[in-house]
């Protein structure tokens, strides 16, 4: 397990959340693609780890900044997709 | 956390798993379409996301209560913890569990007593009036005066539109007549203006209240019921209602039954004893025209928009204003007033809030004893803290569990703590009949509210004070201990030596209040009366006027009891007295000597009158100082001879004349009497100094009430029975009260001191034990830290005195510190008690100087066993303790 200080731990949260955010403006999308997106429009500096992608994107939904719904992916498979929100 | 997906942990799992899977498949195919093999696809896309478990867990622990979680573990822990020690628990529950016990228990009392409004609406606006006067004729007396009739008609002229006024007598006393086969009885009862009951705001459960035609001399009788009284006489009757029962051989109709909730307290009366209320306008109405006899105490309700200041100050000028019609004086210049609730419990404000700040004593020092002991046991475990905060343990994980411990340990003592408060209650409700407001007193949720707060209170404090004593960060120094320990655990022992300085501090006032009150209530049980108290039976009797009308018949009657009285086996002496030593207030008269040139205006010589028989003085024992008693022959309109108390001759005579033979006159010039002896003084109140008195023949008519007094030899109490049989059968409607012995009196009169002072020293002894321990726990630990310290020592010659004076004055510096501090506190707290205190000085110096050995001894007693032990350590094991 990573040794990181709770500060940057904080931190990547508060970036992650924007990031996401951020993502989403352009349309709905599912937890793949956000992943995708988000380290294409970074250029692949930002790696995202799946392992905080989930927890965040769950955080965000208690907190009411994106809502999610079940649909079906570009690949034809079912697939949960988030919106964001007017709080968001 | 969402509680949602708190409370669907499950579904919202399979959410995510589906989601997760989802994910893993995107990643997949995508990995497919770039060429890979989907086996390999399928790892990359695995190894690319991660543990799936580490999500789930991640998101788990994001919507649980992890805290909950934890307290569930700490609370677990704590138990497991205290039940391994069930000696250590129990006594810490134990100590806990009588600080908030105690604590409880008096703040209820407070806030029963003291603090809760009268049971009546818009108490607040309820206020008892008196009349007051501040010089020496009634320097004896307290602030509050009672008023007389005519004073209180101007007031109440002068009130109106700012309040309405109401007269109440609240110390009067009917004979109810045997009626219906009950036995006659003698009971409290009060004389009221109509309005009364509407000015309290009282209506009756039973029939109608009184109206102003009630309250007139030449009205029908009429007659309330207390609510108690009709239980218990009439068992609960509705048909009472327009019966007539019969109050000193007079016809009463009941008219209404008073709320069970009903009770007038005031400054000289006590609640709840009233059992009949009748009207003055018909059993004094004499009164209502006169200003110099004192029967009464006003009540007064503001209107809407007055204070009281405005009420009592237009009262106050009306008073001056009758003082300068009338400059008898018998009239009083001045009128006070407090609210009705403060009348009726200032007396007991300083001895209950005195108390319960013992009982906050108690509860301090509870408190300060399981910290010390927690501290100790955190010090035990200090090498296995150390190990796991290297490890990682957070501190406050290992703090919390601490601070569970303590918070067990004060919960179980305040669960035990609100039993013992529920125990005392019952037992002071039933021993203390004479504060006023008793009755009301019950555990309700104020109670149980405070006690939550003295069980947070309990837990913060002691687990404050571990927290402080863990804020030690040396792990490293205190895995280091563990080699070589010589000022192992300084750190700890020093917060437990402050802990035990507050402790011996608090214990120190505690036992200077207890040596005080002990000191002060020795004295009142040992101050004399004026008369021997051993086996001396007291009966009372009062001859309705009704069937005593004539004067010649009292006389005869208290003379024909008394030969009775004389001939029964076992009465060694016998004497009547209107009313006997210590038993309260007999009635007083202002008096005028004959042969002195006439006092300057308004001032007057205030005497406590009594009748006696002739040979009362012999049979008493009241030391005749000079001339003679009454002759047998002086009765009726022979009796105008009077003797005069040693202090009423000072009063009286001031000049060293001789008083035998000079004459005194009780208001009518025309009637003067003759002294003809001086005899002992005797007090009316133990707790008071004797007043003047003078004796008047009791046969010499007029007096229709007399208290037997008889004194045998032996197992007085074995004649109550025959006397009042002899009584029953000279007349068989006449009640017997105060049947008891002059001991009985006294106890009874000096039970409030007793209290207080037993209660005060029963916490001082517990504080006394509890610092005790404190101080043992504290060398005894020093000694097992140092044991390898003392066993180089004694290696290198130290001699066993100079080990025991080493570990001796460890343990006594804090115990000093503690009385020095205890000292100074006192002086602060003996000021509170001043008031309590009966002719005993707040500094006196017998009391310092006991407490201050006792402590001394104390504290010289837990440290010699440890001390003792440590000198006789064998070095070689000492030193192979490691």
């Amino acid at each position: 397990m990573g040794k990181k200080k709770p500060a940057d731990n904080e931190m990547l949260k508060g970036t992650m959340d924007m990031l996401i955010l951020r993502t989403l403006v352009a349309g709905d999308a599912h937890g793949h693609t956000i992943a995708k997106v988000i380290e294409r429009t970074s250029d692949d500096v930002l790696e995202v780890e799946e392992g905080s992608l989930y927890p965040a994107l769950h955080r965000l939904e208690d907190r009411g900044w994106v809502s999610s719904y079940w649909g079906t992916s570009e690949n034809n498979r079912k697939a949960k997709f988030y919106r964001i929100t007017a709080a968001g | 956390m969402s509680f949602r997906r708190f409370f669907s942990r499950r579904r919202s799992d399979a959410e995510l798993e589906e989601e997760i899977q989802t994910h893993i498949a995107e990643e997949t195919a995508e990995n497919i379409s770039r060429g890979v093999a989907p086996e390999e696809a399928r790892r990359r896309a695995y190894v690319r996301f991660g543990n799936p478990q580490l999500v789930h867990e991640h998101l788990w622990s994001q919507n649980t209560l992890t805290w909950l979680d934890g307290l569930g573990r700490d609370l677990r822990y704590a138990m497991r913890t205290l039940r391994r020690s069930p000696g250590f628990s129990v006594i810490s529950i134990f100590v806990v569990a009588l600080g908030i016990g105690g604590t409880v228990a008096m703040f209820t009392v407070v806030r029963n007593v003291l603090l809760s409004p009268l049971p009546y609406p818009d108490s607040k606006n309820l206020y008892a009036v008196w009349e007051h006067e501040d010089n020496d004729t009634f320097k004896h007396f307290n602030a509050n005066l009672p008023v007389d009739g005519g004073s209180f008609l101007e007031w109440q002229k002068a009130a109106q539109g700012s309040a309405e006024m109401a007269l109440i007598s609240p110390w009067q006393n009917n004979n109810v007549s045997a009626e219906g086969g009950k036995l006659p009885e003698l009971i409290d009862s009060a004389s009221v203006s109509w309005n009364f009951f509407r000015v309290l705001g009282v209506q009756p459960v039973l029939g109608r209240d009184f109206t102003a035609s009630d309250d007139r001399k030449e009205a029908q009788a009429a007659v309330m019921l207390s609510h108690g009284f009709w239980v218990r006489r009439y068992s609960s009757d509705r048909n009472i209602l327009g019966r007539s029962i019969y109050l000193d051989a007079q016809p009463y109709t009941v008219i209404g039954v008073l709320p069970e909730t009903f009770t007038f307290a005031s400054a000289m009366s006590q609640s709840n004893a009233q059992q009949v209320w009748t009207t003055i306008g018909h059993e004094m109405p004499e009164l209502m025209s006169i200003f110099d006899d004192h029967e009464f105490l006003a009540v007064a309700r503001l209107a809407h928009g007055t204070t009281f200041a405005q009420l009592i100050s237009r009262v106050d000028t009306t008073q001056k204003r009758v003082k300068a019609a009338h400059p008898d004086p018998a009239v009083h210049p001045a009128a006070v007033g407090h609210s009705m609730l403060d009348d009726a419990v200032a007396a007991y404000k300083t001895p209950l809030y005195a108390l319960l700040a013992a009982t906050c004593c108690v509860l301090l020092i509870a408190c300060l004893n399981v910290a010390s002991l927690l501290v100790a046991r955190i010090a035990a475990r200090s090498k296995e803290h150390a190990i796991r905060a290297a490890l990682g343990g957070s501190r406050l994980r290992l703090l919390r569990e601490s601070l569970t411990e303590s918070f067990l340990l004060a919960a179980a003592g305040g669960g035990v703590g609100l039993l013992l408060a529920w125990g005392a209650l019952r037992w002071l409700v039933l021993t203390r009949h004479d504060i006023n407001r008793i009755e009301t007193i019950h555990l309700d949720g104020f109670a149980f509210a405070f006690t939550v707060l003295a069980v947070l209170f309990a837990a913060c404090f002691s687990a404050l004070i571990v927290a402080m004593g863990a804020e030690d960060k040396r792990i490293l120094a205190t895995l280091q201990e563990s080699s070589r320990s010589h000022t192992g655990g300084g750190k700890r022992a020093t917060l437990r030596r402050g802990l035990l300085v507050g402790e011996v501090g608090l214990t120190v006032v505690l036992l200077v209040g207890a040596g005080l009150l002990l000191k002060s209530y020795l004295r009142l049980r040992n101050t004399d009366i004026g008369i021997p108290t051993d086996n001396v039976l007291t009966l009372r009797v009062m001859l309705p006027e009704a069937r005593y009308s004539d004067v010649a018949k009292p006389a005869a009657f208290f003379d024909q009891l008394l030969q009775r009285v004389k001939g029964v086996p076992g009465v060694e002496s016998a004497a009547l007295n209107t009313r006997a030593p210590g038993q309260g207030w007999g009635g007083d008269s202002l008096i005028t000597v004959t042969e002195h040139p006439p006092l300057p205006k308004g001032v007057g010589l205030d005497l406590q009158r009594r009748g006696i028989d002739p040979g009362y003085f012999a049979a008493m024992k009241v030391p005749l100082l000079k001339g003679r008693t009454f002759r047998e022959d002086e009765r009726l309109d022979r009796a105008n001879v009077v003797v005069l108390s040693e202090s009423a001759v000072k009063l009286c005579f001031p000049g060293n004349e001789d008083p035998i033979g000079k004459h005194i006159t009780l208001g009518d010039p025309k009637t003067p009497y003759e002294i003809v002896g001086i005899v002992g003084d005797t007090r009316w109140d133990i707790t008071l100094p004797p007043m003047p008195t003078f004796y008047m023949p009791l046969y010499g008519g007029g007096m229709t009430s007399a208290t037997v007094m008889v004194r045998a030899s032996h197992n007085v109490e074995s004649l109550a029975m025959p006397i009042q049989r002899i009584i029953g059968e000279m007349d068989p409607d006449l009640p017997v009260s105060g049947v008891m012995t002059l001991r009985e009196t006294i106890a009874h009169s000096t039970v409030s001191s007793q209290f207080d002072s037993l209660i005060v020293l029963a916490f001082a002894v517990i504080a006394l034990l509890l610092a005790a321990a404190g101080l043992y726990g504290v060398v005894a630990y020093l000694v097992t830290q140092r044991t390898a310290e003392i066993g180089v020592r004694i290696a290198l010659g130290a001699r066993r005195e100079d080990v025991l004076g080493l570990v001796l004055k460890d343990g006594l510096r804090p115990a000093l510190i503690g009385l020095g501090c205890g000292l100074a506190g006192s002086v602060a707290a003996v000021r509170l008690i001043e008031s309590m205190l009966y002719e005993t000085q707040p500094f006196d110096p017998v009391v310092f100087a006991v407490v201050m050995v006792t402590l001394l001894a104390m504290a010289m007693l837990a440290c010699i066993v440890p001390a003792w032990k440590a000198s006789r350590l064998d070095p070689m094991q000492a030193l192979r303790t490691e």
